[in-house]
């Protein structure tokens, strides 16, 4: 057991960070701390990504302008896989703009409610609806 | 690349790229321009382009198993990012662009309404990226890029939702329920791909389909099989991950409602027929097992709970908004079928219900334009006051419950026979009894609107009373008469739609 998840060190890292950031997501009713577990939550997963492209004694896919035009690469050399990380890049500024995208929305509905607690813009739109009688 | 048909060539081999660019580049010039109508003439005019892009793709795609590849930026697949049309979403990209051209006629009367003057030209910028997004993930052959625009779509999408706080604060926090689950389930979408591309090394949807179907049995492809329904599911409001939908629906502005309860949530159910038919095989038992007992149980209870809530609601597009949870139900127990008749089915009932949901959110867009009426009750007699409109709604009702001579008729009548086919009679007592439940909520509305005297005054502030535009009439009776017409004359959609099926069942390691 202890065995499998040191060699698994990092997905446990993994799904520790994910699970965290699920459960701040649910459990809390401020919308800011809910954010901030849909962020973490989300960079669980680019961690996931990385973790993918990572090829053991590989190294970075950087290749010697002389050697390519010589002929002289070595073809044994180990490299790692440096797509995962061109997609994280791309799931990162999409994580940014949700992320602004959220906490815009937050923003107005501080101005709307006065409040960013759940449970009180509940309240608040069910005593509306009663006065009105929706 | 097939032959033009009536653009010039050198348009029609671009024409996958130019769906998508057009829309995505016009937005930021709309953001940039202060004057809403001028931004509204940019969305109109990528709405064209897109649909005359999409009629030719369409047409292209008619034969046997034809398949447009378009390589972007001219590096090949499974290497770089593949567009790939074939009949299925050729179907849903007319789809998609003739209702965003409709929309956009009745955005232009509505949209002045709604939203402050200040903000139209942004507002336009957002539906461009929102609907850049859509045709995006019904274009592309690339799983991670479909990724990047279902968070396009959605980012755009959370932005106009939003916009409805001018009329009532609780589009706010619907928006923001929306944003929160769209990104849980776009995040487990992502999961999805990682564990695919972990087990396959590409990201190419046809390339994972060989690398899959090779390996029979691997665990890492199954579970990542089943982030990607979870995740898709979400944004197509799959029962009970619905939850987001009634809200947003109801308090979006009227023009948004119309627009995504046309395309959204059909977009969404595109991609899970393309992973479970196209990129998964149906042959290998876990997608066959998902379908049956997970899906097909899902929808149902789907259709029968979300019906039954729909009954009890006070606010008419939030009632709408419940019966779209549960014409969801109906797609996905097509597609449950696992037959091509019963994803034909799907696919033909995806088609129409965007016709009928289209013409309903559009008529109740109407009467709050007109009356400045939401809830049901206050529909009371506007079957006198605003005949035509009226008329219109009750066309689209009638289809949604599935009377005879309309389009919900042909859907419901071939989604009875695939299940007849299987020997699912449950199934069948399932989609009779959720359209006894459309009959009495649809009754609610319709005897509101005609059973009672014409209303004196509406509820628009000072009271005055509005004459419907000519720009809500027309795209509003043109949904309403292809109800009718496609009620009676089926031949063309059936053909569309069992196209779409078997290009989704064959289509993938062709």
């Amino acid at each position: 057991m202890l065995e499998m998840l040191s060699e698994r060190f990092v997905y446990v890292v993994i799904i520790v960070l994910m699970m965290t950031g699920l459960y701040a997501l649910i459990a809390t009713g401020n919308l800011v701390k809910r954010m901030v577990g849909l962020t973490i939550f989300q960079t669980s997963v680019f961690l996931l990504y990385i973790t993918m492209g990572k090829v053991f004694g590989g190294v970075p896919p950087i290749l010697d302008y002389k050697d390519l035009s010589n002929g002289t690469l070595d073809p044994n050399q180990l490299y790692s896989n440096p797509l995962p990380h061109v997609l994280i890049l791309t799931a990162i500024v999409v994580g940014v703009a949700t992320l602004a995208m959220g906490l815009a929305l937050v923003v107005r509905i501080r101005e709307a409610y006065g409040t960013i607690e759940d449970d009180a813009i509940s309240e608040a739109d069910y005593s509306l609806e009663l006065e009105k009688g929706v | 690349m097939t032959d033009a048909y009536f653009l010039p060539a050198a348009i029609v081999a671009h024409a996958p790229a130019l769906l998508v660019a057009v829309p995505l580049i016009l937005s930021t010039v709309a953001a940039a321009i202060p004057s809403g109508r001028a931004a509204w003439g940019l969305a109109f005019v990528s709405a064209m382009v897109a649909l005359l892009c999409a009629i030719e793709l369409f047409l292209g795609t008619r034969g046997e198993y034809a398949i447009i590849s378009y390589a972007m930026g001219g590096w090949e697949p499974p290497y770089g990012i593949e567009f790939r049309i074939d009949g299925l979403n050729a179907a849903l990209l007319l789809l998609l662009s003739s209702t965003g051209l409709l929309a956009l006629l009745f955005a232009l009367p509505s949209v002045a309404d709604e939203i402050d003057k200040r903000k139209q030209s942004l507002f336009y910028a957002a539906f461009l990226l929102c609907f850049a997004g859509l045709s995006g993930v019904a274009a592309t052959g690339d799983a991670f890029n479909l990724f990047v625009f279902l968070e396009i779509s959605s980012i755009g999408t959370y932005a106009i939702i939003a916009m409805g706080h001018q009329n009532d604060r609780r589009a706010l926090t619907a928006s923001f329920n929306y944003l929160v689950m769209g990104t849980i389930g776009a995040t487990f979408f992502v999961i999805g791909i990682g564990f695919l591309y972990m087990a396959t090394g590409t990201l190419n949807m046809a390339d994972i389909a060989q690398t899959i179907a090779a390996q029979p049995g691997n665990r890492v492809v199954e579970v990542g099989f089943a982030f990607i329904l979870v995740g898709v599911g979400l944004k197509a409001a799959l029962f009970p991950l619905h939850l987001w939908l009634p809200n947003a629906y109801a308090f979006a502005p009227n023009f948004v409602t119309t627009f995504l309860a046309a395309t959204a949530t059909k977009v969404a159910f595109y991609v899970i027929i393309r992973f479970s038919f196209d990129v998964f095989s149906i042959d290998s038992g876990f997608v066959q097992n998902t379908l049956t007992y997970v899906v097909t149980p899902l929808a149902i209870s789907g259709m029968i709970v979300a019906s039954l809530q729909a009954l009890f609601q006070s606010d008419a597009r939030r009632l709408l908004a419940y019966s779209s949870v549960a014409q969801v139900g109906y797609m996905l127990l097509g597609l449950g079928m696992a037959t091509a008749a019963g994803v034909a089915a799907g696919s033909l009932h995806l088609l129409n219900h965007a016709l009928m949901k289209g013409a309903l959110f559009m008529a109740l867009g109407a009467f709050a334009y007109c009356y400045g009426v939401r809830r049901i009750d206050d529909l009371k007699g506007l079957g006198q006051a605003m005949p035509f409109t009226s008329a219109a709604f009750t066309i689209g009702a009638l289809s949604l419950i599935g009377v005879p001579f309309t389009a919900g008729f042909v859907s419901k009548f071939y989604l009875i026979q695939a299940a007849l086919d299987n020997d699912w009679w449950w199934a069948v007592v399932a989609i009779l009894a959720a359209s006894v439940l459309a009959v009495f909520y649809c009754y609610r509305m319709l005897v509101t609107i005609w059973v009672n005297p014409a209303p004196t005054e509406g509820l628009l502030p000072n009271g005055h009373i509005r004459k419907v535009p000519l720009l809500i009439t027309v795209p509003l009776w043109v949904l309403a008469l292809a109800n009718l017409y496609f009620g009676t004359n089926a031949g063309f959609m059936v053909d569309m739609a069992q196209t779409a099926a078997q290009a989704a069942i064959n289509g993938g390691v062709s």
